[in-house]
């Protein structure tokens, strides 16, 4: 049966008002083959591979834009935690810090706006390589611009490893410091069962268990589902979820589409789909926004996060119907500073720290992108952490926290990151908070829940 | 006999304000470039005009990137908007 007008008009309709993208097609490339006890040969070879099949990916991504006309906004690549690729170099912060300058070099020669791996799977325990790594965060993030980094601190397997949480909290101040209005924090990411195969940075890394190469979509439509939601007003509860179910359905189907046809044509692996709803700065590409327009008046008031619960199963009851290889995160992102909506809601006052905090218990990835005063204690950035990754821990699921203390600012005052991540205002944390139990340091148990032998 | 190509089918979608020669102007791109019309349908919906036209690639003369450039021109002209992508997008978000 021959396409209708109304079907092809609503596929037109969503790119052109209401920002429907691939937001991301992300290339995950194994390098552990590269490793070498002599890091100039290894370092050659890492740069050499990302630069080929960086290219390769963005001269197919253009191809295949221009074949189906729904854009693919980032081009991006993942590559094996670096913490890994560094085990047989001596322990020496500047190896670390050397092999990030390659990672972003080789990034902008292939013209990949983000790579992401200078991470570490740390959620038991450290090695030597780990904490070197960790060690050299600060200098290294802050000296390249095209590097994300990431942390898994936690699992429901392994329980918190709470020395690496304090040992982050200090990380992150001196990275702040380092970077202006403390952007660098921006791109690093900690996790609870962080997932190895996530498009979306700054978690993106290409983890144990996948293949040489593998193509991951990240797929977003927050505009879409908001404009779906505004056409109906009145209906009830059941049927605004069946509406969101079908509108993701037609959405990740799309998705599907273009990163198999993408896989197939760099003669690599498809990988999965990610179906989180990712907002952007644009006006109207919100999650918070479509929260407002189910009927809550501002986001963050009462009913927020049962609205939201309900648009986060919706979305993956949709999604999964739509493709069969439905990964990553999956959830939705509520990002501070990248959705207009959510940063109107903090200046609102109806958004606090500890609301956002419940809301992502019911819609994962946790508390993302949002900005403190600079002069927060390394302990309080440490326990807010160690707060999000214990929902993560206990309900089985990613949680993530991206915090931005920013040097000099005040609670109130508004930062601007420019570009992809927004501005946010300065939200108000407690200055003293769980000195003697972030202290301790150890390892926060296995929760019961994962004695499921 | 050089053998038949398979049929790659396009959708050309125009949306804005009806006017004379629309049909006529996207007909003289797509036979410059050899491309076949299959189908022309218009309709009004939520106070647009839309029209979307399928048309077979399969013999075309130039790539995809030249005849976006054309229609994008013509769609600059005429004060519309005009979108040219592989029939298989829609197939897969409204077909099961």
């Amino acid at each position: 049966m021959r396409i209708s007008v109304e079907e092809v008009f609503e596929t037109v309709k969503m790119t052109l008002d209401h920002h429907f993208d691939i937001r991301t097609v992300t290339l995950g490339i194994n390098l552990t083959d590269c490793m070498d006890r002599n890091f100039n040969s290894f370092d050659a070879r890492a740069h050499e591979r990302i630069v080929e099949k960086g290219k390769l990916l963005n001269r197919c991504a253009r191809i295949i834009e221009q074949k189906y006309g729904i854009p693919i906004t980032n081009r991006r690549i993942a590559v094996t935690p670096a913490a890994i690729l560094l085990e047989p170099l001596p322990r020496k912060k500047q190896i670390a810090v050397r092999f990030a300058k390659t990672l972003d070099a080789a990034a902008r020669k292939a013209n990949i706006d983000f790579i992401g791996g200078f991470g570490a799977m740390v959620q038991k325990g450290m090695t030597g390589s780990d904490e070197n790594m960790i060690d050299a965060v600060p200098q290294a993030l802050s000296k390249t611009q095209r590097v994300c980094g990431f942390l898994n601190l936690a699992s429901t397997e392994a329980g918190i490893n709470m020395d690496a949480v304090v040992k982050f909290g200090h990380t992150l101040r001196e990275l702040a410091e380092r970077s202006e209005n403390g952007v660098g924090c921006a791109k690093i990411a900690v996790f609870a069962n962080a997932p190895q195969d996530n498009p979306f940075m700054a978690g993106a890394h290409h983890g144990a268990g996948e293949p040489d190469f593998s193509l991951n979509i990240g797929i977003s439509g927050p505009g879409v589902v908001r404009n779906v939601v505004l056409q109906n007003p009145n209906c009830d509860l059941t049927q605004l979820s069946e509406v969101i179910k079908r509108t993701v359905f037609k959405i990740t189907r799309a998705g599907e589409l273009i990163g198999r046809e993408l896989a197939n044509m760099m003669d690599i692996y498809f990988g999965i789909v990610d179906i989180s709803l990712a907002p952007t700065t644009l006006a109207g590409d919100s999650v918070a926004e479509i929260i407002e327009a189910m009927g809550i008046e501002q986001m963050g008031l009462p009913g927020s996060t049962a609205a939201l619960a309900m648009l986060v199963d919706a979305v993956k009851k949709g999604g999964a119907m739509a493709s069969g290889n439905v990964g990553g995160l999956s959830g939705t992102f509520i990002p501070v500073s990248e959705d207009a909506g959510m940063v109107r809601a903090v200046r609102a006052g109806t958004l606090t720290l500890e609301k956002l905090e419940a809301l992502t218990s019911v819609c994962s990835v946790g508390l993302d992108m949002f900005a403190v005063p600079g002069d927060t204690p390394a302990e309080v950035l440490s326990a807010i952490i160690a707060d999000e990754l214990a929902i993560g821990v206990i309900n089985n699921k990613t949680t993530s926290v991206r915090i931005i203390p920013v040097p000099g600012k005040k609670p109130g005052d508004i930062v601007h990151f420019g570009g992809l991540l927004g501005s946010a205002p300065i939200m108000k944390v407690a200055k003293t908070a769980s000195h003697r139990f972030i202290i301790r340091k150890g390892r926060i148990p296995a929760p019961i829940q994962a004695l499921r032998n | 006999m050089a053998k038949k190509k398979a049929a790659q089918i396009c959708i050309t979608t125009v949306t804005g304000a009806d006017r004379v020669g629309i049909i006529a102007r996207l007909a003289t791109i797509m036979a410059k470039a050899n491309i076949n019309i299959i189908d022309v349908n218009q309709k009004i919906l939520e106070d647009y005009f839309v029209m979307t036209m399928a048309v077979d690639t399969a013999n075309a003369t130039i790539n995809m990137e030249t005849i976006k450039k054309r229609l994008d021109k013509a769609a600059q002209e005429m004060s519309l908007k005009i979108t040219f992508q592989d029939e298989n997008i829609f197939k897969a978000m409204h077909r099961v």
